[in-house]
């Protein structure tokens, strides 16, 4: 069992940091090289499973996720609106400490002082009051776009049963997480408070699904109509986002890898 | 005489004033989408508002440009027959997927909210689809190809940072790779579509 632990870290840690230069190369030229295909190409090490796991998570979805967040739909707006703050909010004790990690002092001061005022004069979130300071919403960051910009690979693409798409550096970051790196979960889960109860934090990102479920209802509608190819059409917008998101890409948009155009351009 | 000079010298006016004026691609996103709102808000029936929609996209979009674009490395192994039935199958597939996608939205309000020039070739306008009670609001980003400014052509939308194209290319790829890279598959995949 140890064994086949040690492989797996071993293989992960592989993908993860890939030795850019082989013996006998030039290796300036290698590494340019497989930097440009890496940034294309996608590493779908197990697509056959991913695919099953895939379809059984559009299943769930139809059965479940989809009805509840029609329902969710029905709700007067204002309630929508106040959960959808709450979860944000609480959201900030990742982002916070990834702000840190990733350098952006400024940001983690902003999103300090909205995640004070809003917890307290905002009841709980519900109410984002600090907008009304000035203080505006920030992008929300974790642990898996921490190590993305700390220069840390996708590794693997891979989708998991109800969880949907990750790859292994973002499965990294949802692990520290559950290691102390989410104070809301260490709040309700890890640790036995008298204020809160596990069953918060399941609620809590159920109802974060449902609500992002709701907001994509009809964008998901017209992806599953329009596509040749579902499973890939989702597995690009995801890569596609988290590379944005790292990269914190809000302000250029770009096609990332121009080399076709520029071909299709010069015939 | 006079009167044929004149008539000369009137349509030269009228052809240098055109021809010299090139459409800030800024400008050409506000007149797209006023006109697209104007059909979609419209009581005519859906097929009458599919057909103008298509209009629309075959004037201001690069559609074969993109069919190439998104065939990636395939397209060099194409032959011009090949090429010839991809370009025509992508156009509908293109048409069909534009206007299913457009016709769903009653009236879009859609406002430009900047354009940025990436180089000479392309330009950058940010745009925002307003907050509805469904959806909240929406960034999207039109890439113009400005090569002829004359004729600037959409290439891509990319919506929330997402870019349409390289989706599209990265399904036409996955279809491919799995169908031991055959062309004919990719072909009978977008009949079943536009059949559909």
């Amino acid at each position: 069992m140890k064994k086949i632990l040690t492989v797996f870290i071993i293989s992960i840690i592989y993908q993860l940091f890939p030795l850019n230069v082989s013996a006998g190369s030039d290796g300036a030229l290698e590494i340019k090289n497989q930097t440009k295909e890496q940034s294309a190409e996608v590493k779908d090490c197990f697509e056959t499973v991913n695919r099953g796991i895939f379809a059984f998570n559009q299943g769930l979805d139809k059965i479940f996720f989809k009805p509840i967040a029609k329902g969710y739909r029905y709700l007067p707006k204002p309630i929508r609106s106040g959960t959808s703050n709450a979860l944000s909010n609480l959201s900030n004790v990742v982002t916070i400490p990834n702000n840190i990690l990733q350098g952006q002092i400024k940001e983690a001061g902003i999103n300090t002082l909205r995640f004070s005022i809003n917890t307290t004069l905002g009841i709980a979130g519900i109410f984002d009051v600090a907008s009304y300071y000035g203080l505006n919403k920030l992008d929300k960051e974790d642990y898996g776009q921490t190590l993305g910009t700390w220069g840390v690979k996708e590794g693997c693409y891979f989708v998991l049963p109800v969880l949907g798409p990750t790859t292994v550096r973002d499965s990294l970051g949802s692990m520290i997480n559950f290691s102390g790196g989410d104070a809301w979960y260490n709040v309700t889960i890890s640790n036995n408070t008298k204020y809160f109860e596990n069953s918060d934090y399941y609620y809590s990102r159920l109802t974060a699904g449902v609500d992002f479920r709701a907001k994509n209802l009809e964008a998901f509608d017209s992806l599953e109509k329009n596509s040749l190819d579902l499973y890939a059409s989702v597995r690009s917008l995801y890569l596609q986002d988290r590379n944005r998101k790292i990269k914190n890409l809000d302000e250029t948009t770009i096609t990332m890898n121009d080399d076709d155009w520029e071909e299709i351009d010069s015939q | 005489m006079i009167k044929i000079k004149t008539f000369f010298y009137f349509f030269l006016v009228i052809f240098i004033i055109n021809s010299s004026y090139a459409k800030e691609p800024g400008t050409l996103i506000t007149e797209i989408v006023n006109e697209a709102s104007k059909i979609l808000s419209s009581s005519d029936p859906v097929e009458s508002k599919i057909i103008k929609l298509n209009n629309i996209a075959e004037t201001n979009v690069d559609i074969a440009g993109i069919g190439m674009y998104t065939l990636g490395k395939y397209r060099k192994n194409l032959t011009e027959s090949e090429k010839i039935k991809y370009n025509k199958l992508f156009t509908s597939y293109f048409l069909k997927n534009f206007s299913s996608r457009l016709v769903d939205y009653s009236d879009p309000k859609i406002y430009v909210v900047s354009e940025k020039k990436i180089n000479d070739k392309y330009t950058i306008v940010s745009t925002v689809l307003e907050e509805t009670s469904k959806n909240p609001e929406i960034k999207i980003d039109w890439r113009i190809y400005t090569k002829n400014p004359e004729r600037p052509l959409i290439r891509d939308l990319i919506v929330e940072g997402l870019s349409l194209a390289r989706t599209q290319k990265e399904e036409f790829k996955s279809i491919l790779q799995n169908n031991n890279n055959d062309i004919s598959y990719l072909f009978k995949s977008l009949e079943e579509f536009i059949i559909k």
